[in-house]
């Protein structure tokens, strides 16, 4: 469904991922770990049309999204890190023009965001703006809007940062579920090692911008000798603080961005 | 086409819904009206010009657009904070198509404050030559709104963050009002400051309007038109490119 091979993205003299190649199989949950600044949100960018990668090749549901770029946009929804609704339009405004956007006929529309919005519990306040939403609610909308289309690989990056735990439990579950009967593949970033460990059937590790490990929670653990995920990820990836690489990460992009603009 | 549509009527919810935005908009044109107008007005009238308010409405309605059509153009800044932009840019719909909508509803929202506005004038004592002059009014009013929506697309495209947007305001927005001829005459004016407001797209703006409201012209009607319809449709595609080449 996902296909990376040797896909790299330099800015400047930075180098955020490194010739990293993997595969994620339709229907399953991928879950995609790594510290801060490790790579993951440029690849997450470079699957999904936002950003060019500097060398390899991604296909997203057997189609180049760098030459098909409107059609393989269909094929997936992605719920970004930062929040990305219209404050000022209503819960039900927010997923109809995203209805709009991606082409889904009214009828079909109409009975998306019914089923959606009671879904994650928020067909009660459909006609409230979102700027009177909890987080919690703001990242349930979001989730919903991303399955609106019916895509076929659904993009999750950190969606449960700032959560409380109920919140995160349910959401999980309703990702779940969704991924059970609509057979959405699910690739989802999270720092949340218990949440991967039980959503995910794979997890890649990527650090430095390179894959460190790869496999099911099982097999990342017997590898390393460790007793829960977390450990293994340590183990993997070291336990400095990344911060700082982190925000030199950003302060490159921008310096990059600001004088080249591409 | 439905793209279009809802992209447009985003807007003008947008608009709807954010009250202080209205009464701030319809506040700022009045207290030019009153203070100046009837400020003036005595003195206007005593240098054998007729009166104030009648030379002055169709400059506040001009100025009206201008504010309201750079602001929706600049609103495209607030979509990048607040990450709406981030769901346009990935949805499977040129940007093209986005710019253009955003821009229409923008312009929409632009000539809807100005008819308000040219409400509010009539109520202060303006009176235009009749109703005829209504149409064309709104046909210059409709090109300063797209004209001005799109430059506020296009240097929002550029801005990174809402910190430039008081410099922009300072350096772009004041002196292409102060200087369009909405304020005083531009036939006795020095050389110079006449060659600047002929390079100012609202001068042509502020001089359609006038010569639709009240049938007075400093460079002719047509060539308003022409000037206005020429700029709009480069500062269009100038917006439109600059819009592609946004990177989130």
């Amino acid at each position: 469904m996902i296909r990376a091979r040797d896909l790299t993205k330099t800015f400047g003299r930075l180098t955020a991922v490194d010739g990293i190649s993997f595969d994620v199989e339709a229907g399953e949950i991928f879950a995609f770990l790594g510290p801060n600044g490790a790579g993951k949100t440029t690849t997450i960018k470079m699957l999904t049309t936002l950003l060019t990668p500097t060398r390899g090749r991604v296909e997203i549901d057997g189609l180049d999204p760098a030459v098909e770029r409107n059609e393989a946009r269909k094929r997936f929804g992605i719920v970004f890190q930062d929040p990305s609704l219209d404050e000022e339009l209503t819960a039900y405004e927010n997923l109809d023009i995203h209805g709009v956007f991606y082409g889904v006929p009214r009828k079909l529309r109409v009975q998306r965001i019914e089923k959606l919005l009671r879904l994650f519990e928020l067909w009660e306040r459909r006609d409230d703006p979102v700027k009177r939403f909890s987080g919690g609610m703001r990242r349930r909308l979001e989730i919903a809007r991303g399955f609106l289309h019916t895509p076929r690989i659904l993009f999750l990056d950190e969606p449960t940062l700032g959560l409380d735990p109920q919140t995160r439990n349910q959401l999980w579950t309703q990702v779940a579920q969704l991924n059970a009967v609509e057979g959405v593949t699910v690739f989802l970033t999270t720092h949340y090692m218990e949440e991967a460990e039980r959503v995910a059937s794979r997890i890649a590790i990527i650090d430095h911008g390179r894959i460190v490990a790869q496999g099911s929670p099982q097999e990342l653990k017997r590898q390393t000798g460790a007793e829960s995920l977390e450990q293994a990820f340590l183990a993997l990836t070291g336990s400095s603080i990344r911060e700082e690489d982190a925000t030199a990460a950003d302060r490159n992009r921008n310096i990059a961005r600001m004088w080249r603009r591409r | 086409m439905s793209v279009l549509y809802a992209l447009w009527l985003r807007q003008l919810k947008r608009y709807v819904r954010s009250r202080s935005r209205i009464v701030g908009a319809l506040g700022q044109p009045l207290l030019f009206l009153v203070a100046l107008g009837f400020g003036f007005g005595p003195i206007f009238e005593r240098a054998g010009q007729g009166s104030y308010i009648q030379f002055l409405a169709p400059g506040v309605i001009a100025m009206t657009v201008l504010f309201t059509s750079i602001f929706s153009g600049i609103e495209l800044i607030w979509d990048r904070q607040f990450g709406f932009l981030k769901e346009t840019l990935v949805a499977p719909v040129p940007r093209l198509t986005i710019m253009v909508g955003r821009t229409l509803g923008g312009a929409t929202v632009g000539v809807i404050q100005g008819v308000v506005v040219l409400a509010a004038c009539t109520l202060a004592g303006f009176r235009a030559v009749g109703l005829g002059a209504l149409p064309a009014a709104l046909g210059f009013m409709a090109l300063i709104a797209l004209t001005f929506t799109a430059l506020g697309t296009a240097i929002a495209s550029v801005l990174q963050d809402l910190q430039g947007f008081q410099l922009v305001m300072n350096l772009i927005v004041m002196p292409i009002f102060f200087l369009s001829g909405a304020l005083f005459p531009l036939s006795h004016v020095p050389r110079a400051l006449a060659l600047v407001a002929s390079v100012d797209p609202l001068a042509y703006g502020v001089d359609g309007l006038r010569s639709a409201l009240i049938g007075l012209t400093h460079f002719g009607a047509a060539t308003d038109l022409a000037v206005l319809a020429t700029l709009s449709a480069i500062i269009l595609t100038v917006g439109g490119y600059l819009f592609s080449r946004i990177q989130l």
